[in-house]
């Protein structure tokens, strides 16, 4: 018996090889890439030496574009939470085929390609005012496409506790409805809303189908700007712009993470 | 207990009070009820009778159909919420807030009523020692146990000194020791406040234990109301009999003042004809043959401990539950003779 648990047959070896060589497929490209922007002749190679300048000139030529992208993903959490908390609720509390027909419904953005989505935008709403120039065409696509990850992330938590029951506890002990709101029910759909900001807010720093039709010369986001770098300009500032976009993404999901799992309700 | 917990004993009267859902489906018969200021009051039967839609009602969680009232003393409170009630509720699955600690849980109400920090404070803390919870003050809800739950929902209600207190089968959700304990511990604080409650509960025993009167109910309808010696030894009727405790069915015959059951005659002042008799198993004795009202076969013996169980097959008629004290040594097959206790037969139409 000792010795099967003791010694690692060659399965144990296999499965190993193949785990790792998976996370290799993985990680390399993401690697070789940000190397790539820190080197200073790619074609040479490393021995051509590291370097920030192209770091630099990204910094200098898209700050725009990040900062656009952060304005806009910011502004669409915002939205998300305004619109999709209460809908949630909405469809919580409200059993029967009607609601889950709207649930259905809300899916449908993420269903259809979202190429699709923006070329109606741009059909139905492109001639509305200065709204076709304006970096809020580009947050309404967004909003389109990450509402329902925030309406499914929350609804889920509000099945997993029994809403009902804990708002009659509080309607019991005299709260009315926007204090049971504001005091029962978000602080223990916490875990879920956290979940949903983060989807929403990685969703939309990275989104590229729809914003590439939604966006204008002047109204760029990161993704686009990354592809466009990537088509016309040097593999180096291409690598570089994507470091970048790792070191804004990375340690903003590091603390949603931290914050969900601290939210989350253990019973 | 102090002074400061002895509660306001308000009357309740429903009138006309049914409830038919969306769909047609009628939960409950217009019902009409008087609850006395400070009566325990316990709303019994199996699920689906009624007696959570009527507490519900009661509580305001449900409106009750067009042309019913309820009141809280002289005031109509039909058309108010429950948060404008001023009850107290204690929930089946106690609906604690699971982002708030104990403490916290039983100061909502408090906070909900605007009372200043201090108040509030010393009005917590002294109903957490009350409840033996003071330990627990800063504790989460998930770090409780289920009796420890059971008494901050309690705690939780009765701190904003309700009207009236409503519990929803507040004990059913726990083991049987611990319902025991926490059944006598409710008693002595219903008792002690002095408030009117209102207990919904499937549990005879429970609902015996607590009731200064009990409402039995069967598929929306009300079918007796009365202490809980008049429910168990004067049941309505048949489903009241079988529902609460055991109850034993004798056929007899009645002819000219005299009623005959097995082989002995007994003084019956009835009408003529065939008669169903209602009888406890305590109300049943062993007897000699000489003594005895007609024999059975012993079918089983269940050992309970103060007492033994028998169930006797009599030569006709279905089987009878005895409940003999003392170190009786029956077993099955062994020959019996019953008597019964005339003056604790019922008949039941």
């Amino acid at each position: 018996m000792q010795s099967l648990s003791n010694r690692r047959g060659w399965g144990f070896w296999l499965q190993l090889g193949f785990t790792l060589l998976v996370c290799a497929l993985l990680t390399v490209p993401m690697v070789m890439s940000m190397l790539a922007g820190l080197t200073a002749n790619y074609f040479v190679g490393l021995k051509s030496g590291l370097t920030l300048r192209w770091v630099d000139e990204v910094l200098r030529v898209y700050s725009g574009t990040i900062l656009l992208s952060l304005q806009i993903a910011f502004a669409c959490l915002a939205c998300t939470l305004l619109l999709g908390v209460p809908a949630a609720y909405a469809l919580a509390r409200r059993p029967g085929r009607f609601a889950r027909m709207v649930e259905e419904m809300l899916m449908m953005p993420v269903a259809i390609p979202g190429l699709a989505t923006a070329l109606a935008l741009i059909v139905t709403y492109g001639g509305v005012g200065d709204l076709r120039s304006s970096w809020l065409f580009i947050l309404i696509g967004h909003v389109l496409f990450t509402l329902p990850f925030m309406v499914r992330a929350v609804l889920a938590v509000m099945g997993a506790i029994d809403l009902t029951t804990l708002e009659e506890g509080a309607a019991s002990l005299g709260a009315g409805f926007l204090r049971r709101f504001f005091t029962v029910v978000l602080p223990n759909c916490r875990s879920g809303i956290l979940a949903g900001s983060l989807m929403v807010l990685t969703l939309s720093v990275g989104e590229f189908n729809l914003t590439w039709l939604l966006h204008t010369p002047l109204t760029k986001t990161l993704p686009v700007g990354l592809a466009d770098s990537y088509a016309s300009l040097r593999i180096e500032i291409g690598s570089a712009y994507t470091l970048v976009f790792f070191v804004m993404i990375v340690p903003s999901l590091i603390l949603l993470q931290g914050l969900a799992k601290r939210g989350r309700p253990s019973v | 207990m102090p002074d400061s917990f002895h509660l306001d004993a308000v009357p309740i009267r429903l009138e006309r009070c049914g409830k038919t859902f969306a769909g047609g489906a009628r939960a409950l018969e217009p019902l009409d009820l008087t609850i006395r200021g400070g009566e325990t009051i316990v709303f019994l039967g199996p699920s689906g009778c009624g007696k959570t839609t009527t507490l519900r009602i009661i509580a305001g969680l449900e409106s009750p159909d067009p042309g019913g009232r309820v009141l809280f003393g002289e005031e109509d409170v039909t058309a108010l919420p429950i948060e404008r009630r001023n009850v107290g509720m204690v929930f089946q699955s106690y609906a604690l807030f699971p982002n708030m600690t104990v403490a916290e849980n039983v100061a909502y109400g408090l906070k909900v009523r605007k009372l200043p920090r201090p108040e509030r404070a010393r009005r917590v803390e002294e109903m957490l020692d009350l409840m033996h919870l003071g330990e627990f003050a800063g504790r989460r809800i998930d770090q409780l146990s289920g009796g420890q739950r059971q008494r901050v929902a309690l705690a939780r209600a009765l701190v904003v000194r309700p009207r009236v207190l409503l519990l929803d089968e507040p004990l059913t959700a726990l083991d049987a020791k611990l319902r025991d304990s926490l059944r006598l511990e409710i008693d002595r604080l219903l008792r002690g406040l002095g408030i009117t409650a209102v207990y919904v509960t499937h549990d005879q025993g429970e609902a015996m234990a607590l009731g200064d009167r009990i409402v039995v109910m069967a598929k929306g309808r009300v079918a007796q109301v009365g202490t809980p010696r008049e429910i168990y030894y004067q049941p309505a009727d048949g489903f009241v009999a079988d529902f609460i405790g055991t109850m034993n069915r004798l056929g007899g015959l009645a002819r000219g003042g005299m009623l005959s059951i097995g082989v002995a005659s007994l003084p019956w002042s009835g009408p003529d004809g065939a008669v169903e008799l209602l009888v406890r198993p305590e109300d049943l004795a062993l007897a000699s043959e000489a003594d005895g009202h007609f024999g059975g076969t012993v079918a089983a013996a269940v050992f309970l401990g103060d007492r033994t169980r028998l169930v006797v097959e009599p030569a006709d008629g279905p089987a009878l539950t005895v409940d003999t004290l003392g170190r009786s040594e029956l077993g099955r097959g062994d020959r019996v003779w019953l008597r019964v206790d005339p003056a604790r037969v019922l008949a039941v139409p």
